[in-house]
């Protein structure tokens, strides 16, 4: 799921950095305080946001966060309410889409029906008024890229759903766009071949160097794609930043909920020194110790995070854990490489912990109502202020 | 699943009582006698004499003008009225218009012949071909508005945006993708007016002038003279007409169902 995923290659000698933190690189595409307002609803609230070249770029959030409208914004099918979307440093607003150097790829893929595969991969290299031998070439290329070289004469209805997500993938990029925009282009295909087709995604987008900007709903799509994930919510960007960023240093409580699985402690802050936390979040139970950057004076009411799978069990208190507390299983969900069992601890707080199945489950070590003892270090977790 | 007697019986029961009348007057068509209830034998002698009646060629002429031409206007108009209610869902008397195309639908004939008719005389123009064409494109406008508002609203609109996408102007996403995806209701559209006009004769009695006779006007001034065999010929014709025009529409309507399978799957 957190596959680590190298910078994209540039060209200067400060390469070093990702362009996202080069003071000095100008973004492909500045989104610049804009808001999008349908009537009394606002869709996008004052949002400011830098793509850069070569990106894989997820827009993530539930429906309704507004990224779906943002995508559309960036193609030109709708028009910003307020504030400025630059692509190249030259204001995007007033060129309708027909003329942005920007294609997308549908949700619902939108090939045309009347069109056989190979003349729905041509459609925009007729309307750029290309020769006639170059968009032949084109269209073979793009065939081969998307390995439909044997379809090219079938219409849209006498393919399988995953032949037609890469015809709409094929089409879109036959234009060399220097965005390609896709919208939620996995939705419609299932388990396997999603996980498939994510991992293709990201070859070609590798082979061909162009920025992609993905919108998904779904979390995993985007820390397995992207190289920055913005995380959305109700208009508003509530993250940026890497998968593992996002991931291991979520900024908020929304954030660190919406991506993968978390405990949320609610507690707090008793004692605070040489960037060490105690938090009292239970009565009769010992204080959670953390190591933590955040500035949170003693008095503080403060969320602590921790995911699943950074908590340990046993049948015997871990020896020099920082953390470790009694429980009752009352729950253990089996999902065959892990189990995530639920924990009830001190004051009946409920925790959730994962852990590796490295035995067969004739032999698993715990069952129901067993009392165990759940631990993680000091540095396992993070706290939230927000 | 097997018919049991009872379905066979009301199922022949029905298409008797449907097809009967029409059976027969086709069979009389080729009958020799010149009274129309002896049969006297076969003979395509009434159909010959049919292609040397001028007046009866002249309004068959006079018809398939119309019938054309209206058609043509008509399916024009219709997408044109149907294209604007299915997009633009929100604009001031968008209620106060969709029920005002829907209206001729179910307006009497003779009210709306006798309106329009009001109409050109207001206007001062003279009743005659054009007015008739006037006349039809205007109800059957109606016809086309609906089918083919039916077809646009069931239209996936990310195709056009697609296309808009993809470098094409509006008009060129109109009609290199959009009109070729509704083509089937398009021409399903077309061929209703064309046959709505082609049957008509109340609005065409009010609004026709001397010189312009249908042939529906034709044949029922006729028949207050007495049936004659010759009728029956140009029935059998326009009936034949109409079957290919009903056939060609339903066929069209199958296979776009069928692309529209493939498209919702897609």
């Amino acid at each position: 799921m957190d596959t680590a995923k190298a910078p994209p290659p540039t060209s200067d000698a400060s390469a070093a950095l990702p362009p996202w933190q080069d003071p000095a690189a100008e973004p492909l595409i500045r989104l610049e305080n804009v808001t999008k307002r349908f009537g009394d609803f606002t869709a996008i609230a004052d949002l400011s946001l830098d793509i850069h070249e070569g990106e894989f770029f997820a827009l993530l959030g539930p429906s309704g966060c507004g990224k779906t409208t943002l995508m559309r914004m960036i193609a030109g099918f709708e028009a910003p309410s307020a504030g400025r979307i630059l692509l190249g440093g030259e204001d995007l607003v007033p060129v309708p889409p027909n003329r942005r150097p920007v294609n997308m790829m549908f949700q619902s893929y939108a090939l045309f029906p009347h069109l056989t595969v190979a003349d729905n991969i041509a459609f925009g290299l007729k309307r750029a008024g290309l020769p006639r031998g170059e968009i032949a070439e084109r269209v073979a290329e793009m065939l081969r890229l998307v390995q439909l070289e044997n379809f090219a004469h079938r219409r849209p209805h006498e393919i399988s759903g995953g032949q037609r997500q890469r015809v709409a993938l094929a089409r879109a990029l036959a234009r060399r766009p220097r965005i390609l925009l896709l919208d939620e282009p996995l939705a419609a295909l299932d388990r396997k071949l999603r996980a498939a087709t994510q991992f293709e995604l990201v070859d070609i987008q590798e082979r061909l160097g162009t920025t992609f900007i993905i919108v998904t709903h779904d979390q995993e799509e985007a820390m397995t794609m992207a190289s920055r994930i913005a995380v959305m919510d109700h208009g508003r960007l509530v993250q940026v930043g890497t998968p593992e960023e996002i991931y291991e240093q979520p900024n908020s409580r929304y954030v660190a909920d919406f991506i993968g699985e978390v405990n949320l402690v609610e507690g707090v802050v008793t004692a605070a020194e040489n960037g060490r936390l105690v938090i009292d979040w239970a009565e009769d139970a010992a204080p959670i110790v953390t190591r933590s950057d955040v500035a949170a004076p003693v008095g503080t009411r403060v969320t602590f995070a921790i995911r699943p799978e950074k908590i340990t069990v046993g049948a015997e208190a871990p020896e020099g854990a920082a953390n470790a507390w009694q429980g009752r299983i009352e729950d253990i969900g089996y999902l065959g490489n892990l189990s995530t069992y639920h924990i009830v601890g001190p004051a009946g707080r409920r925790f959730k912990v994962q852990s590796p199945n490295r035995r067969r489950v004739a032999r698993r070590e715990f069952s129901w109502e067993d009392r165990v003892w759940f631990a993680f270090d000091e540095t396992a977790g993070l706290v939230l202020t927000e | 699943m097997k018919l049991s007697r009872f379905n066979i019986v009301s199922l022949t029961l029905c298409f008797a009582f449907l097809y009967l009348p029409i059976l027969v007057l086709v069979i009389y068509s080729f009958n020799a006698s010149k009274l129309v209830t002896v049969w006297a034998g076969f003979s395509t002698r009434w159909y010959a004499k049919l292609f040397h009646d001028e007046a009866f060629l002249q309004a068959a002429f006079v018809t398939l003008k119309v019938a054309l031409v209206s058609a043509s206007i008509a399916t024009v108009l219709g997408t044109m009225a149907a294209w604007v209610l299915v997009r633009f869902s929100r604009f001031a008397g968008r209620t106060l218009f969709s029920g005002m195309i829907f209206a001729p639908l179910v307006i009497p004939d003779v009210i709306l012949g006798l309106s329009l008719l009001l109409l050109f005389i207001a206007m001062n123009i003279d009743r005659g071909v054009t007015t008739i064409i006037i006349a039809h494109a205007t109800f059957s406008m109606c016809y086309v508005a609906v089918v083919v508002s039916s077809r646009l609203v069931t239209f996936d609109r990310a195709l056009e945006e697609a296309a808009l996408d993809l470098g094409a102007t509006p008009f060129q996403a109109f009609s290199l993708v959009t009109l070729p995806v509704i083509a089937p209701a398009v021409v399903s559209g077309w061929l209703l007016s064309f046959t709505l006009s082609l049957d008509d004769l109340v609005i065409a009695s009010f609004v026709s002038g001397p010189a312009a006779t249908t042939l529906p006007m034709r044949v029922f001034s006729q028949i207050r003279l007495g049936v004659s065999p010759e009728i029956n010929a140009l029935s059998t014709i326009l009936i034949t007409l109409v079957t290919i025009g009903v056939i060609t529409t339903s066929i069209l309507s199958k296979r776009s169902a069928l692309v529209r399978a493939g498209e919702a799957e897609g």
